[in-house]
């Protein structure tokens, strides 16, 4: 910890270039952030975000190219000579420790910890530092039970109890919601207001761009295709900057839904327990029509995993029903099959694939026991396999380098088109979707949605769980908010407010 | 008074002594799995080096006529197979529980390569002291009579729960068992702090051997340890990762193994042979009820490969 209050700094870095062997992940770019400022570094997956600000941290040597700090040039050879000028990283996945407590993940991340730590004069010291935050936070409870928006206050209080005057944000309002991320982002923006830091914030957001953010730099394919204040560019000239003139899938127009549609989906004084086996969660009633896309909101932590297990039959439930088209329904694979239902969880690697198994396998799983005619077959086919999924790799344009590659090693993206390609093909009447589009970029997500909503269009009725306001705003007829394992709100999408909604996800009600 | 006066009082009273007795080497091999478990990794192979360790400090007070050189010897050689499975487990795609098997057969039977010539001999043993002095009751001095390695292992436990939160080194030891990750953000390098957890687990464990060749039972013999070892890893989940819990789930399990020789010694003649295997059930008991199917472990360290 610094006993002086650090004053913000600036950094510039000059003709920054990048080669992996051949590959050029980064070529000749400059982007100055001033001190005090609220910098934005808006591009794509695989953009060279993540490799400038790594090179600016001193994770990578850059090939060429200079650093500039508040003006004058450094040379930074590791991640320890960047700290020791006052430059800091939150990370987008959090680097604290889960069954430490705040006050021992400060203590322990300081350069110069003692053998015997004397928690009385630590606690007295975090007081004194806690009362020049702006943010308030328990430092005596176990990081695992923090919120996620806690938790991320913490990384970056952290930094600043480092004594850390310039931050690089990567997405740091990923696991936020929609409250959360502005209060964070409003603190953090106050400081860099007030002198005290600068920030260089990666992010997809738009709005949060243009919210928060002084100046924006956009990279593409490793050259920084445009810069400039927020203030004169428009959304669309950033999306152009940040993926040039690719074809971006649209959302099919939204069919009108029939208010008499068949109810595809039940569930009925459901009652499971959650994670931590001590309290249950409790859907009263849900009923998603046929052609409609009802979404969930919620903080994650909230039930939605559990609910979402039990509808895939992961988690036994206690009490309760689950009716698809009428009859009961028990997640069984032979259920699944007859009742057309489909599911695509999150963390679709973990959750919908088997990482080590190849593209193809992965692709039909659904339909590799199975003849032409859905009869049960004995022997697998494995050319039949082969030419199954190369169709649909090439009908939703899954990127990889061949059928028999492990389904692990595609992007994110792509092992996401993979399961969607698995999920979507056939006859689908009731479609289970949670967060699908986390950590995915631009163009990934315009498609995925896209993917659902023609489903949606088609006929299926589609539960939407998802952690992003933004993304339920645009794809659900309906949407209800889930707190503290129950469903505590409705509304049609016509009448959604993100404000109420985002009271009723804090539990304010 | 007579001794057989006290009756039936024999039972808790010859458990309470069991428990002291046979629980320090239980103590001894669950603080160093604690650990080592704490830091992230997990040692299977404590079993060999209780058995090694045992052979050593044996052959070694046979050697020197002092049971202290042998008690550090033993710690010596526990350290070394301890900094040797840590050593391995350090290169990638090495599973820290298959070695901590083959270091378990590979203790044992160097032990008993080395340890034939020390059956016979006689080595001095560690001492103890008399509690129960005050006393005339044979069976209450006996119970009492405690030998310095438990109170060492009591008061280590204690300055190990401080220690885990108090010092540098025991945030290290748990930063680096919970997230490698958030470790690697430090500074720190996991493999080494992995290595010395490793190393000092495996210095207790010596340690705990020690105590069986050289007090109870107190001889050396090919069949010293009953899975003290293998139990004592199951009691470090049992105790969820403290070293408080350890030592008193040692007493526990100490007390269970006490259970058959007390009922033999009140003259229970039929069926104490099932009571000898009570902390084995115990062990599954205590397994059976603390695990879940829907839920993870409490407190378990999340860089543990059991618990990933």
């Amino acid at each position: 910890m610094s006993d002086s209050v650090r004053r913000a700094v600036g950094v510039e870095t000059i003709g920054m270039t990048m080669r992996f062997g051949g590959f050029t992940a980064l070529d000749a770019v400059s982007v100055k952030v001033p001190a005090g400022s609220f910098h934005a570094l808006l591009g794509e997956n695989g953009a060279g975000k993540s490799t400038l600000v790594k090179c600016m941290m001193g994770f990578y040597h850059p090939t060429s190219g200079d650093m500039l700090v508040d003006g004058r040039e450094v040379k930074i050879a590791s991640p320890k000579d960047a700290s020791a000028l006052g430059l800091g990283m939150v990370y987008q996945h959090f680097t604290l420790v889960p069954s430490l407590t705040g006050a021992e993940n400060l203590v322990i991340a300081r350069e110069k910890v003692p053998g015997i730590i004397d928690w009385r004069k630590e606690r007295g010291d975090l007081a004194v530092f806690m009362e020049r935050m702006p943010f308030k936070l328990p430092l005596d409870v176990k990081v695992a039970e923090l919120a996620a928006g806690e938790k991320q206050k913490l990384e970056i209080i952290k930094q600043l109890y480092l004594g850390r005057s310039f931050l690089v944000l990567d997405e740091p309002t990923s696991v936020l919601t929609p409250g959360e991320a502005q209060e964070v982002l409003g603190l953090v923006r106050d400081m860099t207001k007030a002198g005290d830091l600068t920030v260089l914030m990666i992010s997809h957001k738009f709005h949060e761009v243009t919210a928060f953010a002084d100046d924006v730099s956009v990279l593409r394919k490793g050259k920084l295709t445009g810069t400039g204040r927020v203030a004169d560019l428009e959304h669309k000239a950033m999306a152009t900057m940040m993926i040039g003139d690719q074809p971006i899938a649209v959302l099919d127009s939204r069919a009108a839904p029939k208010a008499d549609a068949e109810i595809v989906l039940k569930v009925r004084s459901l009652r499971a327990p959650d994670r931590t086996g001590l309290k249950s969660i409790k859907i009263a009633d849900l009923g998603v029509r046929s052609g409609e896309i009802v979404g969930i909101a919620g903080i994650s932590g909230n039930g939605q995993k559990e609910f979402l297990e039990v509808l895939a039959g992961q988690r036994p439930r206690d009490a309760g029903e689950v009716l698809v088209r009428g009859s009961a329904y028990a997640a069984t694979r032979a259920e699944a099959r007859a009742l057309n239902v489909r599911l695509i969880p999150e963390e679709p690697l973990k959750n919908a694939c088997a990482p080590k198994m190849t593209v193809a396998e992965n692709i039909s799983f659904r339909t590799f026991d199975m003849d032409g005619n859905g009869r049960p077959v004995s022997w697998i086919n494995a050319r039949a396999i082969r030419s199954f999924s190369a169709r649909l790799v090439e009908q939703f344009k899954v990127k990889t380098a061949s059928l028999s590659s492990p389904i692990a090693s595609l992007s994110g993206g792509n092992v996401q088109r993979a399961v969607l390609a698995r999920e979507l093909t056939g006859a689908v009447d009731l479609l289970i979707v949670s967060n699908p589009c986390f950590g995915l970029d631009f163009s990934a997500i315009a498609e995925i949605r896209a993917r659902i909503m023609k489903a949606r269009n088609a006929g299926a009725a589609v539960l939407l769980m998802s952690e992003d306001l933004d993304e339920l705003l645009e794809l659900s007829d309906r949407i209800f908010v889930m707190s503290d394992g129950a469903l505590v709100y409705e509304t049609p999408i016509a009448g959604a407010s993100v404000q109420t909604i985002g009271e009723h996800m804090a539990g304010h009600h | 008074m007579d001794a057989t006066e006290i009756g039936l009082w024999g039972v808790p009273l010859a458990i309470l002594g069991g428990a002291i007795r046979v629980s320090t080497p239980f103590i001894f091999v669950s603080l160093g799995e604690a650990i080592t478990e704490r830091s992230g990794r997990i040692n299977l192979g404590l079993e060999g080096t209780l058995v090694f360790g045992a052979m050593t400090a044996y052959a070694v007070a046979v050697m020197t006529n002092s049971p202290w050189i042998g008690l550090v010897a033993a710690a010596f050689a526990g350290l070394c197979f301890g900094l040797f499975h840590g050593w391995i487990c350090k290169f990638p795609k090495v599973n820290d529980i298959a070695i901590g098997i083959a270091l378990m057969l590979f203790g044992s039977g160097l032990a008993f390569f080395f340890g034939k010539p020390f059956i016979k001999p006689k080595a001095p043993n560690l001492p103890a002291i008399p509690f129960g002095r005050w006393s005339d009751i044979p069976q209450v001095q006996a119970a009492l009579d405690v030998n310095v390695l438990f109170l060492i292992g009591a008061v280590l436990s204690v300055i190990l729960w401080w220690a885990f939160r108090n010092t540098r080194a025991g945030l290290i030891v748990r930063v680096v068992g919970d997230s490698s990750d958030a470790a690697r953000a430090m500074g720190l390098n996991p493999d080494t702090v992995r290595l010395l957890a490793t190393g000092v687990g495996g210095a207790l464990a010596g340690i705990g051997g020690a105590y069986l060749s050289l007090y109870y039972p107190g001889s050396w013999t090919e069949r010293i340890s009953s899975g003290q070892g293998l139990m004592a890893v199951a009691l470090v989940i049992f105790a969820r990762w403290n070293p408080l819990g350890c030592f008193a789930a040692a007493l526990l399990f100490g007390g269970a193994g006490a259970l058959g020789p007390a009922l033999q010694s009140v003259g229970v003649t039929q069926g104490y042979y099932l009571f000898y295997a009570a902390p084995y059930i115990l062990t599954l008991i205590i397994m059976i009820a603390t695990s879940s199917p829907t839920r993870s472990l409490a407190g378990a360290p999340g860089e543990l490969s059991i618990t990933k």
